[in-house]
């Protein structure tokens, strides 16, 4: 083969792969590389829309940090969402694994209602349970009240408007159901049948036969778990502007976070300061925290995860 | 029967005490397992059962917290149906995520294809560039985006700044398809060009049929993730109810029903019932997808 021949056929497979890519090229430099810069652009600037952005240096950043109220409840709230609530996720579903693959008798049927929840669309799913945590009336209530125990103010009191919001994630389990049954079922039955051998109890098998062999999937669903609550947005502000009883529409000024800001999370900064103070410098600042603490993450993810880039050929 | 003992003394179906214990601690393991199970299930159904039957109660009812309904009406969907601008979020909602999910596979299959199976410098870079994209929270870029949209192309008030970036690929369907496409030995891909198939006609023909499950569970998942939008329909769509979706629009519901529970039930109950049928209709694709996500990394 002539080197002549061979450049043609480089240059047509070169060709070829840009086709192939060309959705996603033309996708990733105008809806990605593009508003990633004009974001951190605008976080120099003052701009509300009108006329054009004004340099500001660093204003927009001091101001984020140092004097909107609504930023370090939003960062201590995520916090607590990242704690608690991926802690309960991750413990709840991987209980809901183990339980399935024990289940021998209509697995199919109990497979399913496990999983269902998680197909509830977010908002639906959200007003549902504004309802049902309903203080005065609510099921929940009213059957906790029958039983003599504690009937708390859920979404209406700051101090359990996180918890209701957690019971609600936990309900929705059933893609980590599924993560760690499949991970469950790969456990060689050998290990199991030499740790019964030697004596060991149930939890003695769980914990040195069972853990080991499906940490990296715990570790995979933490990491997801902290990305996704990072993201928390729909569920918080459904429910804190449902249980107000303030619907805002278009245009109308409805403080975040009810109540007390105890739902307020890092995305809904962005809403707020954006779309509803108008004040695009200081939404890009948020817009660039959320960005940082996102992409902190997601390479731990793949650090710990390098299987996602394996080799394709 | 002590004469068949007789002629086979090494019987291990004979009750012996250890057996009994055995099989009494078999038993009592089977039923405390399914006990577990069935309160777990109270747990995961429960909510919905109650959503349902509150749906059904009348107006003054639903303020009350009985569980269960005195009269069942049913009248209550029909009043849904009946509130101005239920139907046209119906309709909206089925546009965005059937619209947007027919963009989604068309534009993905050929950007995972290339990112499976072809040999290129910078692919790993893409690859990292896909996962990045699909770990960005949407609301890092919405600024530029929105002034972007309108100021622009004057395009907000309408779902068609929701739509049209679908046709240029979605990230989270191109790295799933990948992961689905490497499964495909590249046996066959060379089978087919040796009988003289262009890349083209290669995926087509022959990795297209082998990827359908793989592409069941995009077109799903996309399906999924567009009906429960909340973020896109607020921005672009809050100023023109006419261009709301469901998801939007079920919290403005409640905003106009305060205290009608019952009504606000209903809808609820409508927003989640193409889901759950559609589920129940493509369970294998989806469970099967949500393994591809994670596990088999």
């Amino acid at each position: 083969m002539t080197t002549n021949t061979l450049r043609t056929k480089r240059r047509k497979s070169a060709l070829r792969t840009a086709a192939f890519m060309s959705p996603w090229l033309i996708g990733f430099a105008v809806f990605f590389a593009y508003p990633l810069i004009s974001t951190l652009y605008f976080s120099f600037t003052k701009y509300d829309g009108f006329g054009a952005p004004v340099f500001n240096g660093f204003d927009n950043w001091k101001y984020v940090f140092e004097n909107y109220p609504n930023f370090w409840p939003a960062m201590r709230n995520t916090l607590w969402l990242v704690v608690v609530m991926v802690f309960c996720r991750v413990v709840f579903g991987l209980g809901i694994g183990l339980l399935i693959t024990k289940i021998k008798t209509g697995t199919g049927i109990f497979r399913t209602l496990f999983y269902l929840p998680y197909l509830a669309p977010p908002v639906a799913a959200t007003l549902g349970f504004v309802f049902l945590l309903n203080p005065g009336t609510g099921p929940v209530n009213a059957i906790l009240g029958d039983l003599g125990l504690p009937t708390p103010d859920w979404f209406t009191d700051p101090a359990f408007s996180k918890p209701a919001l957690t019971i609600l994630a936990v309900w929705g389990i059933g893609d980590l159901m599924v993560i760690f049954m499949a991970a469950l079922l790969d456990v060689p039955k050998e290990q199991y049948e030499a740790a019964e051998l030697d004596g060991a109890s149930a939890w003695q098998r769980f914990r040195f036969v069972t853990l080991p062999n499906i940490s990296p999937i715990v570790m995979f669903a933490v990491v997801t778990g902290v990305i996704q609550a990072m993201q928390y947005y729909t569920q918080p502000l459904v429910a804190g502007k449902v249980a107000s009883g303030i619907i805002g529409n278009s245009g109308q000024q409805v403080e975040p976070g009810f109540p007390d800001k105890s739902t307020l999370t890092l995305p809904q900064l962005v809403y707020n300061l954006g779309f509803q103070r108008f004040d695009y410098g200081s939404a890009a600042v948020a817009a660039l925290v959320l960005f940082v603490l996102a992409m902190a993450f997601t390479a731990l993810l793949m650090r710990r995860r390098g299987g996602l880039l394996q080799a394709g050929d | 029967m002590s004469t068949t003992t007789l002629e086979r003394p090494l019987n291990t179906d004979a009750p012996t005490p250890a057996h009994r214990t055995a099989r009494r601690k078999a038993a009592l393991h089977w039923i405390g397992v399914h006990s577990l199970g069935i309160a777990a299930a109270l747990f995961f159904l429960l909510p919905f059962v109650f959503l349902f039957l509150t749906s059904l109660m009348s107006d003054a009812q639903a303020l009350t917290s009985d569980l269960v309904p005195r009269t069942w009406e049913w009248g209550n969907y029909v009043k849904v149906f009946e509130t101005p601008g239920f139907l046209t979020w119906w309709k909206n909602s089925l546009l965005y995520a059937g619209l947007g999910t027919v963009l989604t596979v068309l534009s993905s299959i050929p950007v995972a294809y290339a990112l499976a199976k072809f040999r290129f410098r910078g692919r790993n870079l893409s690859l990292l560039l896909v996962i990045s994209m699909m770990m960005l929270p949407q609301q890092v870029i919405i600024i530029p985006m929105y002034l972007f949209w309108s100021k622009q192309l004057d395009l907000t008030g309408t779902l068609w700044p929701l739509i049209i970036p679908l046709a240029f690929g979605d990230a989270f369907s191109i790295f799933l398809l990948r992961q689905f496409l490497l499964t495909i030995p590249n046996e066959y891909l060379d089978a087919a060009k040796v009988d003289g198939c262009g890349e083209f006609r290669t995926l087509i023909r022959i990795v297209l049929p082998m990827a359908k499950p793989g592409i069941a569970a995009i077109a799903l998942f996309q399906f999924f993730a567009l009906w429960n939008d909340y973020f896109g329909p607020q921005i672009y769509a809050s100023d023109n109810p006419a261009a709301w979706t469901l998801s939007y629009g079920l919290e403005s519901f409640k905003g106009a029903h305060q205290t009608n529970w019952n009504l606000t039930m209903a809808a609820t109950v409508l927003v989640m019932a193409p889901v759950i049928l559609v589920f129940f209709f493509a369970q294998k694709a989806f469970v099967e997808g949500v393994t591809l996500t994670g596990v088999k990394g």
